[in-house]
């Protein structure tokens, strides 16, 4: 159950999409992003939908991963939608017991939800086809102009690649701790929910302890190896912009243009 | 300078909590490791061999007397990551010194610590991940591999800093027997083949056969040292301080106590076959 | 107590590209009161074969009965089975969590239900078995104790449940040699002295050789040799080709043997060798 949980959904490929520079993809993936609250018509959102459909096709990624990345967000959907088309005030067109639709609500229903899913299948094709190491690169170098005026690049970097690192070994650890406290009794899965709550503390003090003798010694040892910050570091992997990554840009900004064209 | 570490009159005490008494966990130590040599630190847990290990790396400082590496005092804060990269150090527990999510990415750790060109840095995790043969798992994710491979991973992030010596501190405690192996012989590999000063800390005595020398740790001490020859068949000794010796070393010594005339210093299967063969 | 496992085979991750068989098709029974060493090197399937016996994991095929009590029926109630089979796991210590050392071996029987009195006494003889002071350690921080006392204390949990089978995964794995014959010494008296099935997992072959009335070797999700040790030991080329060592008794044995010596086959410990060759030798000289 627990080691189902897949972190950052990276689906490994070779197209052009998985070779872009990890800076361009999340620059181009905010652009897309900024557009999509611009779009205020239909018709900005079908350029939208047909540009999206291409770019997955491009980057050769089963469509079945992508509606598998919407199905967590279902009822933010749902909910979203629900919201927007009964307390918009406008016109009544149908009425559900005490409460109204209106014309209007059920226009800027669609709109957003429309607006998130999109969202949503946007930055789902940024994580398949980045790695999370090329994302958390790709994040610090563009952070690094920042760090004059304060921005932690280096660091805010260094952390997220050590939590990608120990996040499997703490899930491997979680099960066995899990195992070993059934092994003396322990149930986790009956009582009342104030029982289940206590009932998680023989497994989150063991695992809060591992996990700081984990750091302790992560520390020394990254210490051991000469690491003081981010002052004086080099890389050994070094990004290259070239021809596609200044194409997908300029593809980009095409479709930003067209998409606004259609504002209303 | 003849020596790569000169630990000297070393002194060390820590209190674990607060209000505890001083705990003395180094006292008066001096230990003299030539270039290319091979150590064993031997000794049971809490006798101090870690400790010492850690002062080389100047991770800790002594709190009396002096240890010098390749001639540099451990007290020069100027000569901080010199020390650390001449002397590097690999720990008990393969997960917890492994940064990266990607097995040449941490090998490269090091290196770009030491602000070291990239395409340097290339060549240099190459040459690691070959010598500790892990470059098929290049481009593996660290969590997946065996014990032994990690910790193979992780003398290569050792060994892309370019040290000349390197520390190993019970790196074969949490590994099976085919793990412990591969650590073992890749670490001799290194003496041999690269020149590089070794210390291995460990429990193991099997690991100490092929030592150039063997150093045992009591209670924050050094008891006695030698060629694991002359350690080795002081068997009383070694029994006294919990500490295990080879199984044909302890044969030979029962044998000898039962009145059979054989060399005292039998550390291989080979030489306790050739002395029974003569005594027939 | 009785165990019986028949065909036993276990699927990770069934039905994906993953999929991987951790066991395949294991048969195997354990006697009342036997002290088995469950040894294999990692990987080998011997960590999910114990799961299974106190209803951990829950087998793809195959039954498993305890005390002829199939417990890999549906609706066996786990928890007394968890309570009968006592399952140590690698590290015991990582998973220590109260203030008190009282406390955290108290907690087993906790979940057993049992009243405070029954309790302290469990804990007590629980903390004896493993050669803890009740009285100087009862009210410590688990957590500053040593490795080895650490490791006791954690081992003593699942003591406390009186289980009537023990089964013990690595419990020598990063003690010293010291900490190592505690524990195994500590597991011997347990066996000899409350007669309960041991089954001890090791790679370690010295040690189980010494303590352990019958082996099971695994290899690949299989149990491909069993018996005493000394007739497990007799299977040297095999035992190496699967990454497990031999006592370095065994092979000085052999190459005596092979120099002409005339030594029985079934020597595994330091002091049968000695016997055998002073035999051999003061023989000769007569």
């Amino acid at each position: 159950m627990i080691k189902d949980i897949t972190i950052g959904q990276y689906l490994p490929g070779d197209s052009v999409v998985h070779r872009l520079d990890p800076r361009i993809k999340i620059i181009l993936s905010t652009i897309y992003v900024i557009d999509l609250f611009l779009i205020n018509s239909f018709l900005g959102y079908l350029y939208v939908a047909i540009f999206t459909a291409l770019v997955i096709l491009i980057s050769k990624i089963p469509f079945k991963y992508i509606f598998k990345s919407l199905k967590p967000i279902l009822w933010i959907l749902i909910f979203t939608g629900v919201l927007n088309a009964f307390l918009t005030p406008g016109n009544v067109v149908a009425k559900v017991g005490p409460f109204s639709v209106t014309d209007k609500g059920l226009y800027l229903a669609a709109f957003m939800v429309i607006r998130i899913i999109f969202l949503i299948v946007g930055t789902s094709v940024l994580t398949l086809t980045t790695s999370p190491i090329a994302l958390t690169d790709g994040i610090e170098l563009l952070l690094n102009p920042f760090k004059k005026i304060g921005v932690p690049a280096h660091e805010l970097a260094m952390m997220m690649t050590i939590a990608l690192r120990f996040i499997p070994t703490l899930i491997d650890e979680t099960d066995k701790i899990i195992k070993a406290q059934k092994a003396r009794g322990a149930d986790f899965e009956s009582g009342n929910i104030i029982n289940r709550a206590k009932n998680l503390i023989p497994i989150l003090v063991p695992l809060f302890i591992n996990s700081f003798r984990r750091a302790d010694e992560l520390a020394l040892a990254m210490e051991a190896r000469c690491y003081r910050g981010g002052e004086g570091r080099t890389r050994m992997k070094q990004f290259n912009i070239n021809k596609n990554d200044y194409l997908a840009l300029t593809v980009m900004l095409l479709f930003v243009v067209i998409s606004i064209l259609s504002r209303r | 300078m003849e020596y790569m570490v000169e630990v000297n009159n070393v002194y060390y005490s820590y209190r674990k909590h607060e209000q505890d008494k001083e705990h003395l966990a180094l006292c008066g130590v001096n230990l003299k490791v030539k270039k290319g040599e091979f150590v064993v630190v031997i000794g049971h847990n809490g006798s101090g061999k870690s400790t010492l290990s850690k002062h080389i790396n100047a991770i800790y400082l002594p709190k009396e007397g002096d240890i010098f590496v390749n001639g540099m005092n451990t007290r020069d804060i100027s000569k901080l990551w010199e020390i650390r990269q001449t002397a590097g150090m690999v720990f008990q527990n393969p997960d917890n010194q492994i940064v990266a999510t990607i097995v040449e990415e941490d090998v490269a750790f090091g290196p770009e610590n030491m602000g070291i060109d990239p395409e340097e840095i290339k060549r240099r995790v190459d040459f690691a991940l070959r010598s500790v043969k892990m470059e098929e798992y290049a481009k593996h994710a660290p969590h997946l591999l065996s014990g032994g491979q990690k910790q193979r991973v992780a003398i290569a992030g050792i060994l892309a800093m370019k040290p000349k010596c390197i520390i190993l501190d019970e790196p074969t405690a949490m590994l099976d027997p085919s793990g412990r192996k591969e650590v073992i012989d890749t670490i001799k590999k290194l003496n041999k083949e690269e020149g590089i000063t070794i210390i291995l800390i460990t429990h193991f005595m099997e690991e100490a056969v092929d030592a150039d020398r063997v150093v045992v740790m009591d209670d924050g001490k050094i008891v006695t040292e030698g060629t694991p020859r002359e350690v080795f068949s002081k068997v009383e000794l070694l029994k006294d301080l919990g500490l295990d010796v080879p199984q044909v070393t302890e044969l030979a010594y029962e044998l000898r106590k039962s009145g059979l005339n054989i060399r005292q210093d039998i550390i291989t299967i080979d030489e306790l076959v050739e002395e029974l063969c003569r005594l027939r | 107590m009785p165990i019986k496992i028949k065909n036993l085979t276990f699927k990770y991750m069934t039905g994906t590209p993953f999929e991987k068989t951790a066991l395949d098709n294991v048969s195997l029974e354990i006697n009342d009161g036997e002290f088995i060493g469950l040894i294999g090197h990692t990987g080998s399937g011997k960590s999910t074969l114990i799961q299974h016996l106190n209803g951990l994991l829950k087998p793809t095929s195959g039954e498993i009965y305890i005390d002829d009590v199939c417990i890999t029926a549906k609706g066996v109630d786990l928890k007394k089975i968890r309570q009968l089979v006592g399952l140590v796991f690698q590290y015991p210590e990582h998973q220590l969590f109260e203030e008190t050392v009282y406390k955290d071996v108290a907690y087993g029987p906790r979940n057993l239900g049992l009243d405070e009195k029954e309790i302290e006494e469990r804990v007590k003889k629980a903390l004896e078995v493993v050669g803890i002071n009740y009285e100087k350690y009862k009210d410590k921080s688990p957590f500053d104790l040593s490795g080895g006392q650490k490791r006791r204390v954690a081992i003593a949990g699942v003591l406390a449940m009186q289980p009537k089978v023990l089964i013990l995964d690595e419990p020598t794995a990063g003690l010293d040699p010291k900490g190592r014959d505690e524990i195994l010494y500590n597991i011997k008296r347990l066996h000899e002295e409350y007669k309960i099935t041991v089954i001890l997992v090791s790679h370690s072959m010295d040690d189980v050789a010494e303590l352990a009335d019958r082996l099971i070797v695994m290899y690949k999700g299989k149990n491909i040799l069993q018996g005493t040790p000394k007739e497990v030991f007799k299977n040297v080329e095999t035992l190496e080709k699967i990454g497990l060592a031999v006592p370095q008794v065994k092979y000085l044995v052999n190459s005596l043997n092979r120099k002409g010596f005339n030594i029985n086959e079934d020597i595994i410990t330091v002091s049968e060798a000695r016997d055998a060759i002073l035999k051999i030798l003061r023989g000769e000289e007569k």
